[in-house]
Formats: C-alpha cells, sequence, structure tokens
C-alpha cells in the first residue's frame, strides 16, 4: 500500500488524510523529521505559509524536506504548501523551500471577503472540478518544464513540475478526491521507476 | 466565481487549526504575533483584562488600529463587534477584516437578538458554552466556534468547562437514535436541523477553537488535549514579561500537545504570567460568558 504523507504542523492536515484514505492509500500525519523515511509521497496542506515556515525552522524540516524532494519522491503543495514548494515568491527575496519551478504571489485574489469558489478544468484530472479558493495565491509565472494544469480567471492555479504537483485552492475542503488520486498515482509511478534505477 | 458560501467561509477556519490566534492591540505586537508563528490576530482596542478593568461600555475598536494592523502583517486579521452591532459588523466587513467576531468581550448591543451572519461576505467566530449556544450560532451562519471560557481570567476552568460540555454533549447526540433527536433540540433550545447535520457527520460542522482564560503554554496544550481544533489567546500574551518568547511557547504547545518533555523545555523562564482571578471573585453580572444567549 502507497503511504502519504500530511506535514502535520497546522492546517488542514484530516481533511488531507481523509482524502488520502477514500483513495486506497495509508496516510501519515508528520510531526517530525524522521517520519519522512517511510513515506512514498509528502502533502504539504493549506494552512498558514508564514506560521508552517516558522515551526519547519524550529523543528528541522528544512533540509529533510529538501532532500526528500531531491530523492525524486513526489510532493504535493496545496495553497500554503504551493507558496512553500515554490523556487519564487513575489517580493520577497528568499523562497521556503525553492523545490518547484514556479513563481507565487501570495493572498493575490485579494482578502477574505474576495474568497470564492469556481468551477475548473484541470488537465488530465477532471473538466468539471469545483475549486475553492481561501486567501489563495496564484501561479505568476512557470518554469522551463513546468505543466500548467489549470487557469481561473486569466491565472495560473495548478501547475505540475516533474514530481512536484501544486495548486493553489483547496481539494481537500470538497468531496472530490480526484487530485489526491492523481497525486498517489504520482507516487506509484515515483517508486516503481525509483525501485529500478 | 461565487464568493461569502458556506465552504469558503468555513474553510477560511478550517486553514487555522491546530494554530493560535492573538489578541493585539497595534501593528507591533501584531508583527511580534505574526513572527512568534500566530495563525491570525484578533485586533482590538483593549486586552480583555483592560477591558474588564477599565469598565464602561466596550465597543468596537477604533477602525485606525483595526487598519494598522491589516497594513502590518500578511496572516490574517480578526476584529470583534458587539453582539447583535449590525453596523459595526458591516463597518469591520466593508474594511476588508478577515473574520468577525460576535463577542461578549464587548458590551452587547442588543440583549435579545445575535446577528444573522449567514447574510454577510465575511465569515464570523462566535463563543459558545454548551451545544444548545453552538446550535443557535451555526444555526445563524457561524463559520467557527470557540469556547467563551471567562475572557481576561487567566483561568482556564471555563473554558475547559465549556470545551467539555460542548463535546460531551456531542458524544451523547452522535449515539442518540433519530427519533429522540427532536426532544433533544426541544431540551437544549437547538435548531433541529444542525442536530441532524452534527449527527450524521459525527462532529460539529465547523472548528471549535478554545478562548476565555488561557495564561500559560500548558493551558494552551490542555485544551487541544480536551478536543480543541486551536486556540484563542488574549490578555495573556502581551501582559507577559517577554511576549515574543510567551508567544513562541504557546505556538509550540499548541503543536505539540502531547509533548510533554517540549512543554517543560518552553515553559521554563517565562517570567511572572499574567495574575489571575478567581471566577467566585467576579460578580454575576460582571462574568463576560452571561452574555449573549
Amino acid at each position: 500500500m502507497m503511504k502519504i504523507g500530511v506535514l502535520g504542523l497546522q492546517g488542514a492536515v484530516r481533511e488531507h488524510v481523509r482524502s488520502i484514505e477514500e483513495n486506497g492509500a495509508e496516510a501519515v500525519v508528520v510531526k517530525w523529521p524522521e517520519q519522512l523515511d517511510e513515506l512514498d509521497g509528502l502533502i504539504l496542506p493549506g494552512g498558514e505559509s508564514t506560521t508552517m515556515r516558522r515551526l519547519i525552522d524550529r523543528y528541522g524540516f528544512m533540509e529533510p524536506l529538501r532532500s526528500f524532494g531531491e530523492s525524486g519522491r513526489p510532493m504535493f503543495g496545496t495553497c500554503a504548501g504551493l507558496i512553500l514548494l515554490a523556487s519564487d515568491i513575489v517580493g520577497y527575496d528568499q523562497p521556503h523551500l525553492g523545490l518547484m519551478n514556479i513563481t507565487v504571489e501570495r493572498n493575490s485574489f485579494g482578502r477574505q471577503k474576495e474568497s470564492f469558489e469556481a468551477e475548473l478544468f484541470i488537465k488530465d484530472i477532471a473538466d468539471d472540478y469545483n475549486a475553492v479558493f481561501i486567501r489563495a495565491p496564484h501561479i505568476v509565472s512557470v518554469g522551463v518544464g513546468t505543466e500548467v494544469l489549470a487557469e481561473c480567471d486569466g491565472r495560473i492555479v495548478a501547475a505540475r513540475d516533474r514530481h512536484y504537483l501544486g495548486c493553489s485552492f483547496h481539494p481537500e475542503l470538497t468531496e472530490d478526491h480526484r487530485i489526491a488520486r492523481y497525486f498517489i498515482d504520482m507516487a506509484k509511478a515515483s517508486k516503481a521507476s525509483l525501485a529500478n534505477s | 466565481m461565487n464568493t461569502g458560501t458556506d465552504r469558503v467561509k468555513r474553510g477560511m477556519a478550517e486553514m487555522q487549526k491546530g494554530g493560535v490566534i492573538m489578541d493585539v492591540v497595534n501593528a507591533e505586537q501584531a508583527k511580534i504575533a505574526e513572527e512568534a508563528g500566530a495563525v491570525a490576530v484578533m485586533a482590538l482596542e483593549r486586552v480583555p483584562s483592560d477591558i474588564r478593568a477599565a469598565g464602561g461600555v466596550a465597543r468596537m475598536a477604533d477602525p485606525r488600529i483595526v487598519e494598522e494592523v491589516m497594513n502590518a502583517v500578511t496572516i490574517p486579521v480578526m476584529a470583534k463587534a458587539r453582539i447583535g452591532h449590525i453596523v459595526e459588523a458591516r463597518v469591520l466587513e466593508a474594511m476588508g477584516v478577515d473574520y468577525l467576531d460576535e463577542s461578549e468581550v464587548l458590551t452587547p448591543a442588543d440583549e435579545e437578538y445575535h446577528l444573522l451572519k449567514s447574510e454577510y461576505t465575511v465569515p464570523f467566530v462566535c463563543g459558545c458554552r454548551d451545544l444548545g449556544e453552538a446550535a443557535r450560532r451555526i444555526g445563524e451562519g457561524a463559520s467557527m466556534l470557540r469556547t467563551k471560557g471567562e475572557p481576561g481570567t487567566g483561568n482556564i476552568v471555563e473554558a475547559v468547562r465549556h470545551m467539555r460540555k460542548v463535546n460531551a454533549q456531542v458524544r451523547k447526540l452522535v449515539h442518540m437514535n433519530d427519533d429522540e433527536i427532536m426532544t433533544e433540540a426541544k431540551l437544549l433550545g437547538a435548531p433541529f436541523e444542525v442536530l441532524l447535520q452534527i449527527k450524521k457527520e459525527g462532529k460539529l460542522p465547523v472548528v471549535n477553537f478554545a478562548a476565555g482564560g488561557i495564561a500559560t503554554p500548558a493551558d494552551a496544550a490542555l485544551m487541544m488535549e480536551l478536543g480543541a481544533d486551536g486556540v484563542f489567546v488574549g490578555s495573556g500574551i502581551f501582559k507577559s514579561d517577554n511576549p515574543a518568547k510567551f508567544a513562541r511557547a504557546i505556538v509550540e504547545a499548541t503543536t505539540h500537545y502531547q509533548d510533554y518533555k517540549l512543554i517543560a523545555e518552553l515553559s521554563k523562564e517565562l517570567g511572572e504570567p499574567m495574575k489571575g482571578i478567581e471566577i467566585s471573585k467576579i460578580a454575576p453580572e460582571q462574568r463576560m460568558q452571561e452574555r449573549g444567549w
């Protein structure tokens, strides 16, 4: 069985756990860096990116998370998690993990009262996806080799760069588990190819 | 694109889970809170213990303070409106505040009616002492709950009472037969449909934080242990000797609430916590938790 972790420092952790389990994989709530070793993939959930970053630093997660990504195991960031993964953040000198080749802008749809739901086409995943955007970031531009998976109102809101998947909305807040399914398939494929290499 | 839907309003609170929301009275405190890892700040004119000390009528904060705090941080900013004060709530919504607290910490504007929170685009958090009160607020459209506790006392006992009560009543409801729920609704004074939904899902449909009396990292961890989704810390932080250190300690104790060695470490030399008040020493008419219904 595939073992997928959810970084459990803060945010919508249990919703991601449910969506992993709905897809028949095992979910692990990750509170300490040692737990990363046993995983086939890792989800960085929605929450407050500033808070998560503080806790990542305090518990020595920075390097272990980077090496997790560099080992070729898939990572999926939603909303705050997307900001953590990005290689560039508008208005900031330094990224957080800096693993995924994209530039993001925080809170780019406005404050909470501008938060919204919208129907999306997501390449290879769904053509009728109800996405929930909460104080959401968006992807300003993608690097070479990064594929745009979805746009909303002319802004990029989901993308994939090698084994990194990211979206600016919250798939975990709906009953539609197709994106988690897609991510678990990524983890399966990478597990197979890592085993063969 | 649909704004102000239940999913968007409740989802905002879901993102705060496992976190600490801190009361602040100016931009400088807001920055300290953000730096310490707060998931949101509550912009106020006075913290509850000062409101208690000052007496008189406590109202919505000066919009200037709220604006200052909003400009100082990138985390969400909450603000309090008086119970039933439609205009204070609309003013804060118009300013772009991310979350409103229809709060018993302020002097109620209406002793009979709470706000119809479903009419607003901005989400609301409300206090509760039991499941009846929680369900009434959800029925009116609250997207997040918190225990009332007894604010500004530094005494955790009321928050513990309220958290245990709500959770015990939820457990009881979940195990009831369907034909028993209408009578339970009558006894609790709770909307029938909200109770049905809680029974079906096995839990409250919105997150429930702890508030009202959290004064130490161990208090915050205790509330998490009792099933809180996160904590509000009011007077505790900026009334302590070293607010930055204290704020960090509360955040860590909330994240790792079952790591007792860690809590011991981070509780060391935090300085004098706020003095605290025994509840029986507060006259019943001075108890904030009795405000609202």
